[in-house]
């Protein structure tokens, strides 16, 4: 199906969220969308599915122009959409997911068997391996999406438009992925991809749309571009993708961990010595959130067993508090819940976990706070850290994720560290912004602080890790060297495989 | 507290006041009548203006009350509990110390009312922060408790042999703080508006720049938003669930000064007009906010004592329309989001904060939008 949106412009209160796009995407292909946070690309493809009415524009499916005003009209004319949050109901089977609001039998007995039979022979066709008895909550992330993706196909789709698909997959997970939309690409069906990965869009799309701040500023060949030209066009300067790093010279050992047991962390041992980045990869839920939180102080001692030794001084006993009192600092992974308190400004989140001491806090007992202290420092992380807009008196909730997460890593930066816990540093981040915090991170370590990275981007950590660990089920599954080691054989790691 | 905030509450209280209205034309009386009645009183000089102020002084303590514990992200309910057991520990220290001289008795009797407040709340944050049970149940039990308690102990300890009204003896005359009446010309001394309602202002201003200049305020504000952040912050939230429990019950038992040292000189059994209670109701119609509190404090204040010559004087409405009026207030209060597309055609900057709340709910309803539509329910 041959699908393309024509001079569509779409406005948001003052945001031009979709400026005069022209988007083509040619039946039987596998077409991405690519652009930084807030650049208009699922705004497009959410017009095209009738989530939302073009201002002004067309759409045209095989080269007709139609009108299509609800998602309903969409799904009539051939096109399915699989969200980046899935629209699943937990409790149901996967067949009746798929049924869901297109019940087959007649209005009053629900004809189940012949649903499940069918969706058996798309599942088989496409290779998407799905039990239709199974309940959507017993099936991994993985296999959601694949219901989700034979959502649409039961519903015909001959376009599948897929919302940053990849987000919540493993790298093999991700492989297999892009082996079914290729399998889908040659049974004649058409893909749209919404990502920000560009190395996805290199390995599996054949044209690539490239949009910024509303506009299509690029639609290109992928075999005739590369990810430097992508991520210049995305960010609209030259952007590097890979900082540059001289090798590590590492000093004594800053953090001792030895057989730390807590909830879903198994027996872990490894050191993180000054002036060195250890990287922790994984699939989310390892256990990686357990250990950083167990290492900041922010669980109950009594759940923690085992030894954690900072600068030889036993950690365990210290509360969160008395930790960064002593030079540990932490950038959580979730800046929503634990990183921000959104509707504080930014000048009071600047001091959240020092507030209680001088600068921040004056006055007999450190009992007022000082404010021109506090904005001297809200200005100073503002000022270092390129936070926008550079207005102390907003509230952290009007920032965007990449700024927002620019306040939290300058305060925690502030701090000054001796050990830095960061995870999670660019999720949902731009890519400028990215680069910008991977110099910081970097900086930090020359500085001679010691970093301990966690981070389910793969690449990610292989570019800033001088030393990296996999984790899996709780339990250091291996140790390599990030810049020899292949993905693959991390990714092996990361699934509890062997060497 | 920006101006704009004001304009919310200030259209529920227009609201409440219009629906009134029609309330009063079905019952059959002039709704012009009724209010320049209510109003006219309860802002005449002495004695409304006077009475009005005493009445308003119990409201900003529970008012304050209410608002640092649900800054702090907790529910008090049991401000009504607290205030009685401070009273009751009021009259106690008055009576028993009656001997001492009055720089050393009104500050006992004070620090009795705010300790004894302090530590009837401090018993929902303790079973909250120890075993994780509920403060809303448990405040609102220890009400029943404190109630039946300092009854029991009025009744059987305290009462004078003989008296036949539930109250207990005397507190001592050094124990007095004076009526305002003494030191301003014209208000007669028989109106009890005291010396404790300069105190609810002093409150006022300390419970803002403890919320706003303090690191504990901080602490508070950064728990009742997000704990985990402030878990994250090196605050400890069981700490703070403590700790801002006792200061909200302290609020609350600052109501003991205006009525046993301002106004009976005793303590007086069930002398709460619901105090605890309508203290929920400031702080909400006063966005939690000093300045607010002040002012839905007065207006509550203002209904109470215009209640009563609405009472005498008119032919059909009773006194239950400042009840009425009061629920009305409550209700478009607590109906913000039918004021909302309003408030964004009036404010169209502030985006920041409004915007952003808006968001969240958005995103929510769209997310509800995509399932309904995908599974064919059509616009929701």
């Amino acid at each position: 199906m041959k699908l393309e949106l024509r001079n569509v412009t779409k406005r948001f209160g003052a945001v031009l969220a979709n400026d005069h796009l022209n988007i083509t995407i040619d039946s039987g292909t596998i077409h991405a969308i690519v652009g930084e946070n807030g650049a208009g690309k699922s705004t497009a493809m959410r017009i095209a599915y009738g989530f939302y009415t073009a201002d002004s524009g067309e759409i045209l499916v095989n080269d007709e122009v139609r009108e299509i005003r609800a998602p309903r009209d969409a799904i009539a004319l051939g096109i399915g959409m699989v969200h980046q949050h899935f629209m699943l109901v937990r409790p149901m089977t996967v067949t009746e997911n798929i049924v869901l609001g297109a019940e087959p039998g007649s209005a009053v007995a629900l004809d189940l068997r012949n649903a499940a039979a069918a969706i058996r022979a798309l599942s088989e066709d496409f290779r998407l391996t799905v039990d239709p008895d199974a309940t959507i909550e017993t099936l991994s992330v993985g296999q959601q999406q694949r219901v989700e993706v034979l959502k649409a196909l039961y519903r015909r789709a001959e376009l599948l438009i897929l919302d940053e698909p990849t987000a919540v997959l493993t790298p093999q997970e991700v492989e297999e992925f892009f082996s079914i939309l290729r399998r889908m690409r040659s049974q004649g069906k058409t893909v749209v991809i919404i990502t920000h990965k560009l190395s996805e869009v290199l390995a599996i799309s054949d044209r690539v749309t490239v949009m910024r701040d509303g506009r299509v500023v690029g639609n290109l060949k992928t075999s005739e571009t590369n990810a430097a030209e992508l991520a210049r066009l995305m960010v609209g300067r030259e952007v590097l993708l890979r900082v540059a790093k001289s090798p590590a010279t590492p000093g004594p050992d800053v953090l001792t961990v030895r057989n730390l047991s807590v909830q879903r962390v198994h027996g872990v041992s490894f050191d993180v010595r000054a002036g060195e980045i250890v990287g922790i990869a994984g699939v989310e839920g390892n256990g990686q959130t357990e250990l950083i939180e167990a290492l900041a102080g922010l669980l109950p001692e009594s759940q923690v067993t085992g030894t954690i030794t900072f600068s030889g001084r036993d950690l365990r006993t210290l509360d969160a508090r008395r930790r960064r009192e002593i030079g540990i600092a932490h950038v959580p992974e979730d800046r929503h819940r634990r990183g921000l308190v959104l509707e504080f400004s930014l000048s009071e989140n600047s001091i959240l976990g020092v507030h209680y001491r001088p600068p921040a806090a004056s006055g007999v007992g450190a009992m007022l706070l000082d404010q021109k202290a506090i904005d001297r420092r809200a200005d100073l992380v503002i000022r270092e850290f390129d936070v926008r807009p550079p207005n102390p008196a907003l509230p952290a909730r009007a920032l965007s994720g990449g700024n927002q997460q620019k306040l939290i890593i300058g305060r925690e930066f502030e701090l000054p560290p001796i050990l830095l816990l960061i995870s999670q540093p660019t999720r949902g981040v731009d890519i400028g912004a990215i680069e910008f915090i991977h110099r910081k991170i970097i900086a930090m370590r020359d500085a001679r602080c010691a970093v301990l990275l966690v981070s389910a981007e793969l690449e990610e950590v292989t570019a800033l890790a001088d030393r990296l660990l996999v984790l899996h089920n709780g339990r250091i599954a291996g140790e390599v060297d990030p810049s020899f080691a292949t993905a693959e054989e991390i990714g092996l790691l990361m699934t509890g495989g062997r060497h | 507290m920006k101006l704009r905030e004001l304009l919310f509450p200030l259209l529920a209280v227009v609201c409440a006041f219009a629906v009134g209205a029609i309330v009063v034309l079905i019952v059959g009386d002039s709704p012009l009548q009724v209010y320049s009645l209510l109003l006219g009183s309860a802002l005449s000089w002495p004695d409304g203006i006077g009475y009005t102020l005493f009445f308003a002084t119990p409201l900003i303590f529970t008012g304050l009350a209410v608002a640092v514990a649900l800054r702090g992200g907790l529910l008090n309910i049991g401000a009504e509990g607290q205030l009685y057991v401070a009273a009751f520990a009021t009259a106690w220290v008055g009576i028993k110390f009656a001997g001492l001289p009055s720089f050393l008795l009104v500050p006992l009797c004070c620090l009795a009312a705010v300790l004894a407040g302090a530590a009837w709340a401090a018993i929902p944050g303790v079973l909250k922060a120890r075993f994780g049970s509920h403060e809303v149940i448990n405040t609102i039990m220890l009400n029943f408790v404190a109630v039946a308690l300092v009854g029991y102990l009025t009744q059987y300890e305290y009462r004078v042999a003989g008296d036949p009204i539930m109250e207990s003896a005397p507190i001592g005359e050094t124990a007095h703080i004076a009526r305002l009446g003494r030191f301003i010309p014209g208000l007669p001394e028989r109106i009890p508006l005291n010396v404790a309602f300069l105190l609810a202002l002093v409150a006022l201003w300390l419970v803002y720049v403890l919320l706003w200049k303090t690191k504990w305020g901080y602490e508070i504000r950064a728990t009742g938003q997000n704990p985990a952040a402030a878990e994250y912050g090196g605050i400890s939230i069981r700490r703070q669930i403590v700790l801002t429990m006792a200061i909200s019950g302290a609020l609350a038992g600052m109501v003991g000064i205006n009525e046993v040292l301002g106004y009976r000189y005793r303590y007086y059994d069930g002398f709460s007009d619901n105090y605890g209670f309508t203290g929920i109701a400031v702080a909400l119609l006063g966005r939690n906010h000093p300045v607010g509190i002040l002012l839905a404090a007065l207006l509550f204040a203002v209904l109470q004592r215009g209640g009563v010559p609405v009472d005498a004087f008119t032919q059909l409405v009773s006194k239950d329309i400042v009840q009425i009026l009061q629920a009305l207030v409550i209700l478009f209060v607590a109906a913000e989001a039918m004021f909302r597309p309003l408030q964004k055609w009036i404010g169209g900057r502030g985006k920041g904060e409004a915007g952003g709340k808006g968001k969240g709910e958005n995103a929510m309803r769209q997310e509800v939008a995509v399932v309904g539509q995908q599974a064919g329910v059509g616009k929701i």
